[in-house]
């Protein structure tokens, strides 16, 4: 009995000071958990509860279980969305990503006169907000008064249509581009700055000359970081919504209400009042991030597990 | 203590309303007086008790005509709150229906939206509180935007009749002295302008639903109707309607007439620089066009729009707006009052036209020498206001709108937008506009006729 008392005291005594800081950790990230529920995991619940009826114009509110999903799934502007941002993902992303890891390496080499203000150069049109970055490019493709359809006509080359539904994509994946080099490319910098200083004089011990570093030392070495922003670019393509809904002000035309997954959704609640149907297509879309984005780091691991067991 | 009070009730709400959502009841409408009249000594109360009322208006300076009002009645104060201007406006309007709180209790709204509001349930029969009386005071296709039935839903602020801007010095080098008086005159200065000038004799903004529906409703099409309960009326794609359709189609496929996007930068810089030598807008173009191509000063004259038939005199409405009071107002008879007061106070209402210059429904400023007889330098001394006087007695007083008319241009935008921006078919088009919106309107519920 008295054993047993004392073996629990001797327990006790560590586990308050081990309490208390764990309350002290929860209430550090307690903060986090209240806007994470608030304002993610709440309007998720409530998003899919919403996604399960139907409310009409006349008639009211009725269940109606997974029809939105399945109507979804028969929708062709859903999926000329979904397939809009797959294009925009496959196409723009690795240029985007490529000129980012491009611009790092360059950085990070040191060869590079006044980096310092190179990397804020590039860096800064992240700090334009995507609405300002999106009116303003929306002038600069201007057919009549927009500069680089006047410079174009100046050196007789007739006049671009960057607003035409052909080329509506491509002048987006642009304005993304242009948008976020910058802060892809810092996420690689930093990353690059880590790598350390030994495993460099090894190579050059070894007689490897920039380009062989760069290849075999240092992407290797930020793949976590590249594989980072490929899994923000996914998310960011998917999610595409700022530029269509703002060029659509000056090419209605090129610009379906579907045109993104997103947009569609927010006019679907916005404009056409079906909010439940918006928000099954929300969920889906989340869904389809969700496997996407699975997909990519899954195969990151794979590669991980093999190579490790290739150097082993 | 009022601010803690308001805030606690207000997370008390925010629950409430949750709660409601999650159980699938929407909240009702509060329980406004049921048709009953508001006696004079029910108004002289409401009217000396201190209140506070919120106006949602994109307005700009509105707060000078409620300054009127509460120089008039002291113990009620009125915010002013601006939510954004057309569809931002109903977004949140709607959303705070929704909510069950945070409407405002007075709200502007565009005539073509008023249905969508009714069918909700969400405005204040305002004919208890006197706003029938006021019907000879309007003229009478803006009243009837606002009281399609028995019952007044808004007071008519401002209103839109449809008239013909252009450049006198760009015809003039087209041979063109006069207006042209008839569509078939217009298509012929139209290529004479465009072949002597350069110059597009007007623009057709590719997605302006209400500038075309304007010409519907001149041409006497009637697309729309709607009962105030289940059924509506899609007519879209009716014989009037092609006529008008086939008009433009052969005007911008000879390329007589641009099909630019408008109200953006480009488009201002295109009635600036006389790459449009004309506009076909309503009674607010005048001052808009104004502000948007100064340089042109003198060079503009206004007329009316061309007729279909040689001799006849008719006009479509395009815009215009009113004030509504919310089902949801606590202060039903203060609220009532005051978007009466604002559009029909004799001071107030001229206020509105000449400093904020609303295009104004009310008969009283239309006929005031002050208003119709002002000189406009821009339009080289015309006297446009009296000009669009006249043209607001031709508009037909009989026009209705779907109570979903967000989706009806969205849909506007997907079909007949594309094609007009492609110089394509717009009668085809229509077809394709009235299949959209007749399976919207059978899907959320309604008996199409």
């Amino acid at each position: 009995m008295s054993t047993t008392q004392t073996r629990a005291g001797a327990t006790r005594r560590p586990s308050t000071a081990t309490r208390r800081q764990h309350r002290a950790a929860y209430l550090f990230v307690l903060p986090f958990f209240v806007v994470f529920v608030a304002m993610l995991v709440v309007p998720l619940v409530y998003s899919g509860y919403l996604s399960l009826f139907e409310r009409r114009l006349i008639g009211g509110e009725s269940f109606v279980g997974l029809a939105n999903y399945l109507r979804a799934f028969g929708d062709p502007n859903f999926w000329g969305g979904l397939g809009r941002v797959a294009t925009f993902l496959v196409v723009q992303v690795p240029i985007m990503l490529g000129l980012a890891l491009f611009f790092a390496l360059a950085l990070d080499s040191g060869r590079a006169r006044g980096s310092r203000s190179a990397r804020l150069l590039i860096f800064m049109p992240y700090a334009v907000p995507a609405v300002i970055a999106t009116l303003m490019w929306g002038y600069l493709y201007g057919p009549d008064f927009g500069p680089l359809a006047q410079i174009a006509r100046a050196v007789g080359f007739g006049t671009p249509d960057f607003l035409s539904p052909q080329s509506i994509l491509g002048s987006m994946m642009n304005i993304v581009t242009w948008e976020f080099v910058g802060y892809n490319m810092i996420i690689m910098y930093a990353a690059l700055r880590a790598i350390p200083a030994e495993l460099y004089e090894a190579a050059e011990i070894d007689g490897a000359g920039q380009f062989r570093t760069a290849w075999s030392i240092k992407i290797p070495a930020i793949r976590p970081a590249i594989i980072l922003t490929v899994i923000f670019s996914v998310i960011g393509s998917f999610q595409l919504f700022n530029e269509p809904s703002l060029l659509n002000a000056v090419a209605p035309d090129a610009i379906s209400n579907s045109f993104t997954p997103n947009y569609y959704a927010y006019n679907l609640a916005f404009i056409n009042q079906e909010l439940n149907y918006a928000s099954a297509i929300a969920f889906l879309l989340g869904l389809v991030i969700a496997v996407v984005s699975y997909v990519v780091q899954l195969g990151e691991q794979r590669r991980e597990r093999r190579e490790r067991k290739g150097t082993a | 203590m009022r601010n803690t009070r308001r805030a606690a009730a207000s997370v008390l709400g925010s629950a409430a309303v949750l709660g409601l959502v999650l159980t699938g009841c929407s909240p009702s409408a509060s329980d406004a007086p049921s048709g009953e009249a508001v006696t004079q000594d029910q108004i002289d109360e409401a009217m000396t008790t201190p209140t506070e009322l919120t106006f949602w208006t994109w307005v700009p300076d509105i707060e000078d005509e409620v300054k009127l009002f509460e120089e008039k009645y002291p113990e009620i104060s009125v915010t002013v709150e601006n939510v954004g201007q057309g569809l931002p406006h109903y977004q949140k309007l709607r959303s705070a229906i929704e909510a069950g709180e945070g409407a405002p209790d007075v709200a502007q709204i565009e005539y073509q939206y008023i249905p969508s509001f009714v069918l909700g349930e969400s405005l204040l029969d305002l004919t208890p509180y006197g706003a029938d009386d006021l019907s000879g005071d309007y003229v009478e296709w803006a009243w009837n935007q606002v009281s399609p039935g028995e019952q007044v839903w808004a007071i008519p602020q401002d209103v839109g009749p449809m008239g013909n801007l252009y450049r006198e010095d760009i015809l003039a080098q087209a041979g063109i002295t006069e207006p042209p008086a008839t569509w078939e005159e217009y298509a012929q200065a139209a290529e004479a302008v465009k072949t002597s000038t350069g110059s597009y004799i007007s623009n057709l903004g590719a997605t302006q639903a209400g500038q075309m529906i304007g010409f519907f409703w001149q041409a006497g099409v009637k697309p729309f109707g709607y009962d105030g309960a289940e059924t509506v009326t899609i007519d879209v794609n009716s014989d009037g309607a092609k006529e008008v359709a086939d008009y433009w189609t052969d005007l911008i496929q000879r390329d007589l007439i641009s099909t630019d996007v408008d109200f953006n930068d480009a488009w201002y810089q295109g009635l600036a620089s006389g790459k449009y030598a004309g506009w076909l807008t309503a009674a607010w173009g005048p001052v808009f066009l104004q502000g948007t191509a100064e340089g042109t000063t003198g060079l503009w004259r206004a007329a009316p729009l061309p007729q279909w038939e040689a001799g006849q005199n008719v006009s479509g409405n395009w815009g215009g707006s009113a004030d509504a009071v919310l089902a949801s107002s606590e202060n039903p008879i203060a609220a009532a009052m005051l978007a009466q007061f604002i559009n029909h106070d004799e001071e107030s209402a001229m206020q509105l036209a000449t400093q904020q210059f609303l295009y104004p429904p009310q008969t009283s400023v239309l006929e005031d020498p002050a208003f119709v007889d002002q000189e406009s330098e821009f339009y080289g001394g015309q006297q446009v206001n009296k000009l669009f006087a006249e043209i607001s007695d031709t508009v037909d007083t009989d026009f209705q709108w779907l109570p979903f008319m967000d989706y009806v241009y969205s849909s506007y935008e997907e079909t007949l937008g594309t094609v007009i921006a492609d110089r394509g078919d717009i009668s085809a088009a229509l077809d394709t506009w009235q299949d959209q919106l007749v399976s919207y309107a059978e899907a959320q519920g309604f008996t199409v006729q």
